[in-house]
């Protein structure tokens, strides 16, 4: 298949139709809109549903609707649009309804800006709405891996009846980068004999719920879940390497931040004799901690780099569990790192300060 | 090779679109592409830019810090990207808009009248082609059929009458560096 | 032995967790004598709310949703939009659908979102234990309101048919009442009419039910049915506020 060049949030979008997605509820927040706008010229095209719903509120009830009637479904926002989901998400995840949920992340707290951010990481990987629940949560780093990830997300969703997060972020959604549409390996996936499709007697009744009021049933349908979680961590943990096989110190970052890293490494390497390697984690849930804390028995030092003041820094001190030190680097949303600066940091590491 | 450029003007000038059919003229060509709007606030009526990296290796990091050229329409887009061109760089000016010299002695510089230029071609709105052409021309990075091939892609069946003049508009800049 | 009286199998055979007067028992066999008698069993979804009616899905014997407070509407747009063949029905109080889930409503009223909504008006909520409710009366007492509903302070109660009625999208908007028998026949063709109208694909229906809470309003469910009739009724005019042709 031709590769086509295309914007992060069409890629998206159209990665979304050819895993088979037919809905589509959304409502606009600046820097997602091509999703949205993309899916309804789009949606019509193929019999699918593009619906422009009254608040990020209705459009993932709305999601959690159609899930619920068996479709494969999608929403997308960003930051602020995506706290409102929470509720809507949490009622998702207790009803083991599966979806995929796009955040291009903007930054915050609050309104924030509109710039590129990674902001939003504890709320993606460490719950985010409340109770005890995961998403399947892929961080692409570019527009490739964006569309291979959304397609990914459905098939996993699907078969875990996990929901799944696309975690983008501004710069992700509005850079063109040629991008082919791949079908992933399809998975051998169940038929969805507990939607609620209308009933007649030939199976149990549907019904889709996350209401227990009883312990021992609200204690099952969490010991289901958490066993399901731990399948997910155990197949479907995703990270690349890049320069790690001799790396003095080690780099962990994700998204547009781990491109930025590239360049440091390479940069390093190249002009100023540090040996650093880099992790770049595509799940950050499930976390690749396993490659870290075999690295960290090697490496004298690990830096995080994010767009944030410190979050995935946290699962990296985890992977780390204290076998070397761990430094971090970070910006605040809208101001992207430059190679110099990683590099100015890897000296101060190297040189101990 | 990699060749990392900022584009900079009002909007309105065809900046974006100047960036997105040199990331197309690239892909066409096999290479490894990226285009990098700013977005937001500033896209209404403010100034726009874009980076695109058009490279022989897989393109790391989108964002141009130190950029092999830097191409500017107006005259706060030099203001604010002079600083962004590494040492031995070019600068692309247009100069039918900006009347000053940039201040940095260790760069190349081209002084292009885009707005005359295409102004005399026919049509006021290729001023980005022009000035595209001076670039490829000067740069090599990809092929004149590329970018033409690319501005078909673009135009599309319905403007294929406007692909002529793009043409002409994209040699008229590519003489103004020879 | 002649049969004189059969319980729909469209309500489960388990015990409701309502309260004894209380008439959302008579509101849920309502809705699904209509569905049985339309043959429309294999057809439908219910989505049930949070408040009272939280565990209806335990009563309704066809496929069903539980939904977030104030979200059945946009639940149901979601099912609906996947199954537009298929009778999907909300079923919600007074909390959830005035307050919380007032944009919900409103927007699958405006847009002709082809489901249809049972709205259980009895001016309070009930689950949470009897605070003042959207459409409490002015001068009524609740938890919230304990010298009653001061309209300065705290507004006016809100008629929901007369205000989704002005809605384009709206085909059928009645209010009904469960005080007596003549007017829980009504509310039945109601019912009736509110999921013709949805199969018939003219847009959304909606039947408001003027309903009781002996316990919340500290009334025996007699003095609450007199009470309904004397204060809710004069607010709350009963009939048809939309009927598309």
């Amino acid at each position: 298949m031709e590769k086509v060049l295309m914007k992060g949030n069409e890629a998206i979008a159209e990665a979304a139709v050819q895993a088979g997605c037919r809905f589509f509820f959304g409502y606009p927040i600046t820097p997602q809109n091509q999703i949205p706008e993309y899916m309804s010229r789009r949606m019509p095209e193929v019999g699918g549903t593009f619906l422009q719903a009254e608040s990020e509120v209705s459009a993932i009830n709305m999601v959690y609707g159609a899930a619920g009637a068996g479709a494969r479904v999608m929403t997308s926002s960003s930051s602020p649009g995506i706290s409102l989901k929470q509720e809507g998400i949490s009622y998702i995840a207790c009803a083991e309804l599966p979806c995929v949920i796009v955040n291009m992340m903007r930054s915050g707290p609050g309104l924030g800006g509109i710039l590129a951010s990674q902001g939003d990481y504890f709320q993606s990987v460490k719950g985010g709405g409340h109770g005890d629940y995961r998403l399947i949560v892929y961080a692409p780093s570019s527009v490739q891996e964006a569309a291979d990830c959304v397609m990914e997300a459905f098939e996993a969703s699907d078969y875990y009846r996990v929901p799944a997060l696309i975690l983008g972020d501004g710069m992700i959604g509005q850079m063109m980068e040629p991008v082919e549409f791949k079908q992933p390996k399809k998975r051998e996936q169940k038929e969805k004999t507990w939607a609620a499709t209308g009933w007649d007697g030939s199976r149990e009744r549907a019904v889709i719920n996350s209401l227990y009021i009883e312990a021992e049933e609200m204690n099952a349908v969490i010991g289901r879940l958490q066993r399901v979680y731990r399948e997910i961590e155990k197949n479907e943990t995703q990270f690349e390497e890049f320069m790690m096989d001799d790396a003095e110190i080690g780099i962990v970052a994700y998204g547009t931040t781990a491109r930025i890293v590239r360049n440091a490494v390479l940069k390093a390497r190249n002009d100023f004799g540090i040996k650093a390697g880099l992790i770049r984690p595509i799940t950050v849930w499930p976390f690749p901690y396993a490659p870290i804390a075999d690295a960290a028995k090697r490496v004298t030092a690990f830096l995080a780099v994010e767009m944030s003041t410190g979050q995935m820094v946290e699962d990296v001190r985890l992977g780390v569990n204290g076998a070397c030190p761990v430094s971090f680097l970070g910006t605040t949303g809208g101001i992207a790192q430059t190679p110099l600066q990683i590099i100015k940091k890897l000296k101060e590491i190297k040189e101990g300060k | 090779m990699t060749n990392e450029v900022i584009m900079a003007g009002f909007g309105g000038q065809g900046v974006l679109l100047m960036g997105q059919l040199l990331a197309y003229a690239g892909m066409v060509e096999g290479k490894n592409v990226s285009w990098l709007p700013s977005y937001g606030p500033e896209m209404r009526g403010g100034t726009a830019n874009c980076s695109v990296i058009v490279s022989d290796e897989p393109v790391g990091s989108p964002v141009v810090t130190e950029a092999d050229a830097v191409i500017v329409m107006n005259k706060p887009s030099l203001d604010k990207f002079e600083s962004a061109l590494k040492p031995g760089g070019t600068l692309f000016i247009n100069s039918s808009l900006i009347d000053r010299k940039p201040s940095r002695k260790d760069i190349d510089v081209h002084y292009i009248p885009v707005n005359e230029i295409a102004a005399e071609v026919g049509n006021a709105r290729v001023a980005n082609i022009v000035m595209l052409g001076a670039y490829v021309a000067s740069s090599g990075i990809v092929s004149k059929k590329s970018v033409i091939d690319a501005v078909e892609y673009v135009l599309g069946k319905s403007k294929a009458h406007l692909i002529p003049i793009n043409e002409k508009a994209f040699d008229e800049g590519a003489k103004r560096v020879k | 032995m002649a049969v004189v009286f059969k319980k729909t199998p469209l309500i489960c055979d388990v015990p409701f967790h309502y309260c004894p007067g209380c008439t959302h028992g008579i509101a849920h066999r309502l809705v699904a004598e209509c569905i049985e008698e339309m043959g429309l069993q294999d057809k439908a979804i219910s989505v049930v709310p949070v408040g009272c009616a939280v565990f209806a899905y335990k009563y309704f014997n066809v496929d069903s949703f539980q939904a977030s407070h104030g979200r059945a509407p946009a639940v149901a747009t979601g099912a609906k939009r996947v199954h537009p063949d298929k009778l999907v029905f909300t079923y919600q109080g007074d909390g959830d659908l005035a307050s919380i889930g007032t944009a919900e409503i409103v927007h699958a009223a405006a847009r002709g979102e082809k489901i249809t909504t049972i709205f259980i008006n009895n001016a309070i909520y009930g689950m949470t234990g009897g605070q003042m409710a959207p459409t409490t009366l002015v001068g009524q007492k609740t938890t919230t309101s304990p010298f009653g509903r001061d309209e300065v302070h705290c507004g006016y109660p809100v008629r929901i048919s007369e205000m989704l009625s002005t809605l384009d999208g709206a085909a059928y908007i009645e209010r009904v009442s469960l005080h007596d028998v003549p007017n829980i026949n009504k509310a039945k063709k109601a019912i009736r009419k509110a999921f013709e109208t949805q199969i018939a694909g003219k847009g959304f229906s909606l039947v408001e039910i003027l309903s009781t809470c002996p316990t919340n309003w500290g009334l025996s469910p007699v003095e609450a049915i007199k009470w309904l009739k004397d204060n809710m009724i004069p607010y709350y005019p009963l009939g048809v506020f939309k009927e598309a042709k």
